[in-house]
């Protein structure tokens, strides 16, 4: 796998174009597959669409696999972009391939209207149909592909999201986290060759998404097809995703493999309270007499309080900026028990005048650190020189 | 005192038989055009809309006096059916049910197209996210959530049909067993001075379109007030 944060364009099969290099035409932007044979596993999806005050135009690749999230602040385009790729914005024009099959190429004349795409599509709202009780509206898609194109059966798809017991259920008589379910396994059932998901927490209260959250690294889990997944919530996007694209006011910001994208200085992401990178580590050692888990990733570990999960076990954690620090020297007598050696790659302004963001390597590992512009000079912080990390905390995720 | 004549029970059936049928072509010829108003962005939406309502706002005798002229033996309608070899609409029942059909069609129309925009798009995009082609959509989607519209519609279309007095007049006249309905009939016993008759007819219509609004009525309330069923 190419989780390895720093090993970014080389590996990875996510490249876009960031649309404001249009002025370099058809050869700028997206890097590498262009006049080669185009791969059949992966989303080709350039679109552009205009409505009054507000224009979208991205020129995307996107990976065959894995959870992509399309991640922004309303406004930016993101579900605009997920129902183009849906079909359902009639007015987009551009060109669409998904894992090797054209849905929309305006070139060509091709346009596959919606019912014809195999996909699965969960609604911010669930959407149930109201006059169907839960298994008709479960039944609605899966009756209507062919019998042999049918990978997913209902009793799968109803022990995955756990409804078991809502079957005979009016969608009225659900609350708003089982619609929810309801709604994506109703999506599966229909055995798409991609699941689009538009925000299907955005609509849920606190207790609800976490009730949810388990059900979706299941699906994350289990399945073998590609997941569009819109979100505005940092939260979940580093909870979900395996790449992220983020869009502001029409246009593809940034897109990438998570690891590496999260731990770029030069996105306003890097700017906010929430900066920091995310790591998978791996569960290497319980330690039951301190009551602690050590989690191991390339270049290092950390230890976190002890975990309810067996070794072996991947588990993703943030580490945020301002929870870094840095010395030139390995600090002894310290409460601060996880240090890794790391060597400083840049340090730019941050978000106030009086702090800088320093870029590290902790040995293929990235870090952020959010120090004060004084202290920086004072360790005559510059690319190459080799630090300590100090990590004050470890946030895990799921 | 006189109640029913064997005439008076012939104008009921007749026009009973004239509201069905009616309600019935009005279902047909609405339900597409209903769709149409409630999904089209056409520049053509207000024109059509405003057509649909005249009938809301015109004297039934500039509704039946102009019918009368189009059916009539130089009308265009006219021509048309006796070129068919139907012969002529006006004082006939297939003219009355033609008159009926423009006289009540806002009544189905309107609920209809109210019903249908209730709806929304998002129940529409999610059946096509499930492979369900545009009649499919509309058969098991549309009409399923549009059925209190329909139910709306049947009845208003029924109940105006029966409560038509100025078409009939103009287009067909006062024939017995053919063209004369309850309303007709009413105004014929009171020429005559047959009050009881008058009374009895009327008295019937009166209940009859009561029980009918109460039913709408009664019907919305417990639609709104009501949870789940």
């Amino acid at each position: 796998m190419a989780d390895h944060p720093l090993a970014t364009g080389a590996s990875t099969a996510i490249a876009a174009s960031p649309v404001a290099t249009a002025a370099t035409g058809g050869i700028g932007g997206t890097q590498g597959v262009q006049g080669a044979t185009p791969p059949t596993a992966g989303i080709d999806a350039r679109f552009a669409v205009a409505y009054a005050g507000f224009r979208l135009d991205v020129d995307l690749r996107l990976p065959g696999r894995g959870v992509t999230a399309l991640f922004g602040h309303s406004g930016s385009g993101k579900t605009t972009l997920l129902r183009c790729v849906a079909g359902l914005e009639p007015a987009a024009r551009g060109r669409l391939v998904v894992n090797g099959e054209c849905w929309q190429d305006d070139a060509r004349r091709i346009l596959v209207p919606t019912h014809r795409r195999e996909l699965g599509y969960v609604f911010q709202e669930a959407s149930l149909f109201p006059h169907l009780t839960v298994r008709r509206n479960l039944e609605f898609g899966l009756r209507r592909i062919p019998a042999a194109a049918r990978r997913v059966q209902l009793d799968h798809a109803v022990a995955l999201l756990g409804i078991e017991a809502l079957l005979e259920r009016m969608p009225d008589r659900l609350s708003g986290g089982e619609r929810q379910r309801v709604g994506m396994a109703r999506a599966l059932l229909t055995s798409p060759r991609i699941l689009l998901m538009d925000e299907p927490l955005a609509a849920l209260d606190h207790r609800r998404k976490q009730e949810i959250l388990p059900y979706l690294e299941r699906l994350h889990d289990e399945l073998d097809i590609p997941v569009l997944y819109v979100s505005h919530s940092p939260d979940e996007v580093v909870r979900l995703a395996d790449h992220v694209v983020m869009l502001g006011e029409g246009r593809v910001m940034a897109a990438g493999e998570l690891h590496a994208t999260m731990a770029r200085l030069d996105l306003p992401t890097a700017f906010t309270e929430d900066a920091g990178v995310v790591i998978d580590g791996t569960v290497a050692v319980h330690d039951d007499h301190y009551h602690l888990t050590r989690l191991d990733f390339p270049g290092g570990a950390v230890w976190v309080q002890r975990q309810q999960v067996d070794l072996g076990r991947r588990l993703r954690f943030r580490i945020h900026a301002r929870d870094v620090s840095l010395a030139d020297h390995q600090v002894e007598g310290s409460s601060i028990q996880n240090l890794l050696p790391a060597t400083v790659t840049e340090v730019v302004g941050a978000d106030s005048p009086a702090h800088v963001l320093v870029g590290l390597d902790a040995g293929g590992t990235a870090l952020i650190a959010r120090i004060t512009r004084r202290a920086a000079e004072q360790l005559v912080l510059r690319p190459g020189r080799r630090m300590w990390a100090q990590i004050k905390s470890v946030a895990l995720l799921g | 005192m006189p109640t029913l004549t064997g005439a008076d029970w012939s104008a009921i059936l007749l026009t009973l038989e004239l509201a069905a049928v009616s309600t019935a072509v009005l279902l047909l010829l609405g339900t597409p055009l209903a769709w149409w108003l409630a999904r089209t962005r056409s520049r053509w939406k207000g024109v059509v809309g405003a057509l649909v309502a005249l009938p809301l706002v015109l004297p039934p005798t500039v509704i039946g006096f102009y019918l009368l002229v189009a059916m009539g033996p130089n009308g265009p309608l006219g021509r048309l059916t006796e070129a068919l070899g139907l012969g002529l609409l006006p004082f006939s029942f297939a003219g009355l049910v033609v008159g009926s059909v423009v006289y009540s069609l806002p009544f189905v129309v309107q609920p209809l197209a109210n019903a249908f925009e209730a709806i929304g798009r998002r129940p529409l995009e999610v059946a096509a996210t499930l492979r369900a082609g545009p009649w499919d959509r509309f058969f098991n989607v549309a009409l399923p959530l549009a059925r209190p519209g329909f139910v709306t519609a049947t009845i208003l279309g029924f109940a105006h049909t029966v409560g038509e007095f100025g078409v009939v007049l103009m287009i067909g006249g006062n024939i017995p067993d053919k063209t004369r309905v309850v309303s007709v009939a009413i105004y014929d016993h009171v020429e005559a001075l047959e009050y009881a008759q008058a009374h009895w007819l009327s008295g019937g219509m009166l209940v009859f379109s009561f029980v009918v609004l109460l039913t709408l009525y009664g019907r919305r309330r417990g639609n709104a007030g009501g949870g789940v069923g």
